[in-house]
């Protein structure tokens, strides 16, 4: 929804507080495990788009990000392509690939389409274990350089890198922002809420959820492309569905369908599990279960959950005054009537 | 011949597993009306307890199927009745992320439980049977044998049973079933307890002449949805020829295309066949 003038403070206080970060945090460990919650957010902001604002479940996402990933780092490892000219093909692949994804996958409508995207993501799973020549198989491609510097900035140690990465970061949610906005933003939402009605509207629906999906795998494939340059190790498991799981956890906590929500779920979920490091590999464990209780009795999630209550009062202000004004007015024609 | 042979065997015997889970799938869908995510770490859950069963406890194969059988029945049940069930009036998005949670879930507690490593089931009939020139390992046609069985009398259950019908019934019209005095509740527990079955059945039944880890259930539940798209959600004999269509697929393709690629030729034949007919091959009246 639209920022109002008591959402611009607070929002340049984020951004205050997160350019202030590394010099408070001091701790190169803690700024690369921040930088890593800011690639995944921006992963999951474009799942946000297809998922929350479309109303789409597409199990692929990860696949999209693996291909991103891989396209750097193929073409930086074993082609010698410089960093950031991988980085803009990455994205555009991922976008490429994308368009005939969502032109199959978006003919299919609800559980089919997640059945179906689920096997998309798999068979770029299977693509990238199975064809050792292109993507180095399971061994996945290692020494990926970091991103190269642009005039005089240098991207070549861990703060550095945090602020590229929150550079994209803030693009890419003054984007997202730009669109959900936007009109176009408006027939993601009409078709989440009812395919009939927003046909009936006159909102193409396979054009309209096409572009959604494009858009959505455009931002994975960026976000995969800054995390070959910032892990600078990459491997086929990444495009496996419980990393879209993992994404899906971060929107929901955050609030699905809202616009920081994916941001804030990343953030929690990320420092959770790196403050349950001995979790790693069982962190599902906790999300599992975490998840099932979410969408059985917090579906909305923390942002969704705070604007509900925003709303709630708002309503209730009014309902208010409009008492207020009633007992005023019959007060007044009982006067009237003595 | 005999190389023919033996890739038709091999046909046979996964389509046969596949089979067995992709009507566990089929029957839920039916019910729920939503794809169950869960199916998969049910099927991986089946293989880990007869797994325990008889590496653990020492008992007889058929006795860990039976026990396998029960402790994956008791654990479907379960996740109907604590989460599905709950989740009714939800939209399906939520059931979706839900069986995708149970199903993360149940891996990381068996991965926590007994690692990532690969685990083998002692073979319980390594023979090998000869009949004329043709050969074949006993153990595979003790699955043709064991899941054609099962589903002769899955069919008999479901078609010459009362409570069989009411399982149709339910899926055939949710009110018109309600209107008749069938009890939702105890349909749907009996459902979960009968797919949950067939996938410890299946698991334990391909495990001896199979690898057992924690994400096998993967791949698996992923062809038991192609093959439920392809013979129509919840249709029963579709779910079995959808099954055995793969599983033959897949013999005859790792044999004449690729054995690398092919796990890919299940879902490359999905793409290929949903790009032409959206609706499925088969569509179900119900969607």
């Amino acid at each position: 929804m639209p920022s109002t003038a008591l959402q611009k403070p607070l929002l340049a206080l984020l951004l205050v507080a997160a350019i202030a970060f590394p010099v408070i945090a001091a701790n190169d460990y803690y700024i690369y495990v921040m930088s890593l919650a800011y690639i995944m957010a921006i992963a999951a902001v474009g799942l946000n788009l297809i998922l929350g604002y479309t109303g789409q479940l597409n199990l692929a996402h990860a696949g999209f990000m693996a291909i991103g990933a891989y396209t750097v780092g193929i073409l930086t490892v074993d082609y010698g392509v410089p960093y950031w000219i991988a980085f803009v093909i990455a994205g555009f692949l991922s976008a490429f690939i994308g368009v005939f994804a969502g032109l199959l996958s978006l003919r299919l409508k609800g559980h089919f389409f997640s059945i179906f995207t689920l096997c998309v993501g798999f068979i770029i799973y299977l693509i990238i274990e199975k064809w050792d020549a292109l993507t180095h198989g399971t061994v996945g491609i290692i020494d990926i350089p970091a991103p190269t510097g642009i005039g005089p900035l240098r991207f070549d140690h861990t703060w550095s890198q945090y602020y590229l990465v929150l550079f994209f970061l803030v693009a890419s949610l003054w984007l997202m922002s730009r669109i959900v906005h936007s009109l176009l933003g408006r027939a993601f939402v009409a078709i989440r809420n009812s395919e009939d009605l927003a046909e009936t509207l006159g909102i193409s629906l396979m054009r309209t959820k096409v572009l959604a999906f494009v858009l959505s795998t455009f931002y994975a494939g960026m976000a995969g492309a800054l995390y070959a340059g910032f892990v600078r190790f990459i491997g086929p498991g990444m495009a496996l569905e419980s990393h879209t799981f993992d994404m899906i956890a971060f929107i929901l906590v955050g609030g699905i369908g809202t616009l920081f929500g994916p941001l804030l779920g990343a953030i929690l979920l990320t420092w959770l599990t790196q403050s349950l490091q001995f979790l790693q590999d069982y962190r599902m464990i906790i999300f599992g279960p975490l998840l099932i209780l979410l969408v059985m009795y917090f579906p909305q999630g923390l942002i969704g959950y705070y604007r509900e209550r925003q709303i709630k009062r708002a309503a209730a202000s009014v309902q208010d005054r409009r008492l207020q004004r009633a007992v005023l007015g019959s007060g007044q024609e009982a006067r009237t009537n003595a | 011949m005999n190389i023919f042979f033996q890739q038709l065997l091999n046909g046979l015997t996964l389509g046969s597993v596949y089979a067995l889970v992709a009507l566990g799938l089929t029957l839920v869908y039916g019910i729920l009306h939503i794809p169950n995510f869960a199916h998969g770490a049910l099927y991986m859950v089946g293989a880990y307890a007869a797994f325990y069963f008889v590496g653990t406890l020492g008992a007889n194969y058929w006795v860990a199927m039976i026990g396998a059988a029960a402790v994956v029945a008791l654990l479907a049940v379960l996740s109907d009745r604590l989460i599905f069930h709950r989740l009714k009036d939800a939209p399906p998005l939520h059931d979706m992320i839900a069986a995708i949670g149970l199903l993360l879930f149940l891996e990381a507690c068996i991965q926590a439980t007994w690692g990532a490593e690969f685990h083998r089931l002692a073979p319980p009939y390594p023979q090998i049977v000869r009949v004329f020139d043709l050969v074949a390992p006993a153990q595979r046609l003790i699955i043709i044998a064991a899941a054609f069985g099962l589903m002769l009398v899955l069919h008999l259950f479901l078609t010459r049973t009362l409570v069989g019908s009411t399982i149709i019934a339910m899926a055939q019209n949710r009110e018109g079933a309600s209107l008749v005095g069938i009890d939702a509740t105890k349909v749907s527990i009996l459902t979960f307890a009968i797919s949950g079955a067939l996938a410890a059945v299946a698991a334990t039944l391909f495990s001896p002449i199979n690898l057992i880890y924690p994400s096998m259930g993967h791949l698996v539940i992923m062809k038991a949805f192609v093959i439920i798209i392809l013979g129509g959600m919840g249709s029963i004999p579709g779910a079995i020829v959808g099954g055995l269509v793969i599983g033959f697929a897949e013999s005859f393709g790792a044999f004449y295309v690729s054995t690398n690629y092919k796990d890919i030729i299940a879902f490359a034949l999905l793409v290929l066949i949903l790009s032409l007919r959206p609706q499925g091959l088969f569509p179900s009246g119900a969607r």
